[in-house]
């Protein structure tokens, strides 16, 4: 028998035949790619944590709580970002390492941004050296590298919020953390530093055992237990009577507060006696007659004002309506189908829709600049408080060189030291006024009172020539 | 004799099982990833069938502790209130949700599309007729007032 030779109608019939068999094989592999993603998004909603090492009350290496908690490890690790907002952030700046600093990396540097910060901490070691800061990763070696350094003999105070404290806190105070805090204080920079090694780690902030938050820091204890005694609650213990969302702020106010070391232990102190606002933080300074250092310039007994975070988002509406540190820069974020907060600790501004849009439900451009409307406002008025200031201090100078008396600059000289510090309270606050931006501008117009109240006593002194020409009135 | 029985292995025969094969499988394992992704529950008014992925976690746990709790589920705001609007909207979305779900394309914190937000517009006007027209009746630019610019907490928080 012949073959018949293929007909078009059989070829035809061909073509049809693998069109269909192909179709219904994409549509088989398409099934089943979906098929296999549901099947991982099913097991991603189970078996949230693996143990897989023990972790104790000395583990202070985040890498190895990192293998118990990998997502967030990872966003632990990412605060080495150096990004910009408008406002805030920094940029990563190449420099030339040397053997006394071995970065090859920096932010830019404020003071020469403007040389006006030189002029208001003359002769404070903040005029030798102060850059933007950088993320939480960067805490120590910024620390440990910075020119103040080397211009002024630090205290091991200021380990306390550079390093990984609770460990070395309980080992150099032989188990007792006041203890071992007191000593760590009071030792010179070098030699406290040989008991840490990391920066901010998760046992700063977390019970191993439970990873409930808590309060290492002896410093915001006891800040804690002052403020609430002027509230009239004694025997406030911040561990035991913070509610857990109270805790998520207090784990970031154990650092990014006003403080001082007190007296020649260096006891670093947080001074809220009276309160958190700048008048009664002034005030407790005044009562205890004490000041960061003699103005070079002015012989003023001035005040360095630190990164007021916490006491300026206490006086604003976010606090007010319940909202944490946290909620805003660590958000709640989703890694599978677990719900984890971000523990790469940023400006909201770099992640709105996480950060702002849980509760305001406005488009993102919308949000970003009405924050950024509060900042530019603030900062104008910044920079007028700032002009005032530096015209205080020129007129202060005319009057010394003149041959005024300390008697006779008196006035001038606390003027000085109250509009710096209120200027340095809003300078030095790291969000440009968002966290309270009427009480930031409060403060700024008190700051300019204080310096345009300084040169008017200047100015009744008898043969004073001030030196700036009175601005003429329009 | 056996010249006239048609061969039992023609090149048709062979093609024509392999294709219903090909067919048959490609149903089957649709078939399946349907069953396997319950499917059928987003045919059903059941609010727990929202939450089968776990991106309305939020969503539904808020809705279990919310003030409509007790009167309205999903579909009762979140669908039109007939029945070809109704799986006209849940295909739609369906078909959207399981595309950014599978995608992974979506903002951290969902967002209404403009479609949507009118939809539950809708439904809280239906249902509270009396008050929406007594608001309607003052203000008479109250098209422009959105019940849920203000009241947007009352099915779930977010």
């Amino acid at each position: 028998m012949n073959t018949p030779n293929p007909s078009p109608s059989h070829s035809r019939l061909n073509v049809r035949f693998f069109l269909a068999a192909a179709v219904s094989s994409l549509v088989a592999v398409g099934a089943l790619v979906l098929l296999m993603n549901i099947f991982e998004r099913k097991q991603e909603a189970k078996n949230p944590f693996f143990r897989v090492v023990e972790l104790t009350d000395e583990t202070t290496d985040p890498a190895v709580w990192g293998k118990n908690f990998p997502m967030q490890y990872d966003d632990y690790r990412r605060t080495v970002d150096m990004v910009r907002t408008r406002h805030g952030g920094s940029d990563a700046l190449p420099r030339t390492p040397t053997q006394a600093d071995p970065r090859s990396i920096v932010s830019q540097s404020k003071i020469e941004e403007d040389t006006r910060l030189k002029r208001m901490w003359a002769g404070y070691a903040f005029a030798a050296d102060f850059r933007e800061e950088r993320g939480h990763a960067y805490m120590l070696e910024d620390q440990a590298y910075t020119e103040r350094q080397r211009v002024a003999k630090q205290p091991g105070a200021c380990l306390n919020c550079h390093a990984s404290m609770y460990t070395a806190y309980r080992k150099v105070g032989d188990g007792d953390p006041f203890a071992g805090f007191a000593k760590l204080c009071a030792m010179p920079y070098a030699e406290a530093a040989k008991h840490v090694e990391h920066p901010i780690s998760c046992i700063d902030c977390h019970d191993p055992a439970t990873m409930a938050l808590r309060v290492s820091r002896p410093a915001f204890i006891e800040g804690m237990r002052n403020l609430k005694a002027s509230q009239g609650v004694k025997d406030y213990d911040v561990n035991r009577d913070a509610t857990r969302q109270e805790m998520r702020s207090f784990v970031c106010g154990q650092c990014h507060v006003e403080y001082y070391f007190k007296g020649s232990e260096k006891r670093l102190t947080y001074p809220w006696h009276n309160g958190l606002k700048v008048e009664q933080i002034a005030a407790y300074y005044d009562n205890a007659g004490f000041k960061d250092w003699t103005h070079a310039d002015t012989g003023a007994p001035a005040l360095k004002a630190q990164h007021p975070e916490f006491e300026m988002w206490n006086q604003g509406i976010h606090a007010r309506s319940g909202v944490a540190c946290a909620d805003c820069h660590m958000p709640y974020k989703r890694e599978g189908a677990h719900k984890i907060s971000s523990h790469h600790v940023r400006s909201p501004l770099l992640d709105i829709n996480r950060s702002c849009q849980t509760c305001h439900k406005w488009p993102e451009q919308e949000l970003r600049a009405r924050v950024e409307t509060i900042q530019d406002r603030t900062y104008k008025l910044r920079n007028v408080a700032m002009d005032a200031l530096m015209e205080l201090i020129d007129d202060l100078k005319a009057a010394k060189a003149a041959g005024a008396g300390d008697e006779q600059l008196k006035a001038a000289r606390e003027a000085q030291r109250h509009a710096q510090f209120y200027l340095d309270f809003v300078e030095a606050e790291n969000s440009t006024g968002f966290h309270a931006p009427d009480e930031s501008a409060r403060i700024l117009g008190e700051s300019i009172d204080f310096s345009r109240r300084g040169q008017n006593s200047l100015r009744r002194l008898p043969a004073f020539t001030p030196a700036t020409a009175a601005p003429a009135v329009q | 004799m056996f010249l006239t029985h048609p061969p039992l292995m023609t090149p048709s025969v062979i093609s024509g099982t392999v294709l219903g094969g090909l067919i048959g499988l490609a149903l089957g394992v649709c078939g399946y990833t349907f069953i396997y992704a319950r499917g059928y529950s987003y045919l059903s008014n059941d609010p727990q069938a929202c939450a089968n992925c776990h991106a309305m976690n939020d969503q539904y746990s808020g809705w279990l502790k919310s003030s409509h709790h007790s009167v309205a589920t999903c579909n009762d705001c979140h669908t039109p209130h007939n029945l070809v609007g109704k799986y006209a909207t849940k295909a739609e979305n369906g078909f959207w949700h399981s595309f950014y779900f599978t995608t992974g394309w979506y903002p951290e914190n969902i967002q209404a599309r403009e479609k949507s937000r009118r939809i539950t517009e809708d439904a809280c006007r239906r249902c509270h007729a009396d008050i929406a027209e007594d608001v309607r009746t003052m203000h008479p630019a109250a098209d422009d007032l959105s019940c849920i610019q203000c009241h947007g907490h009352v099915g779930h928080m977010k």
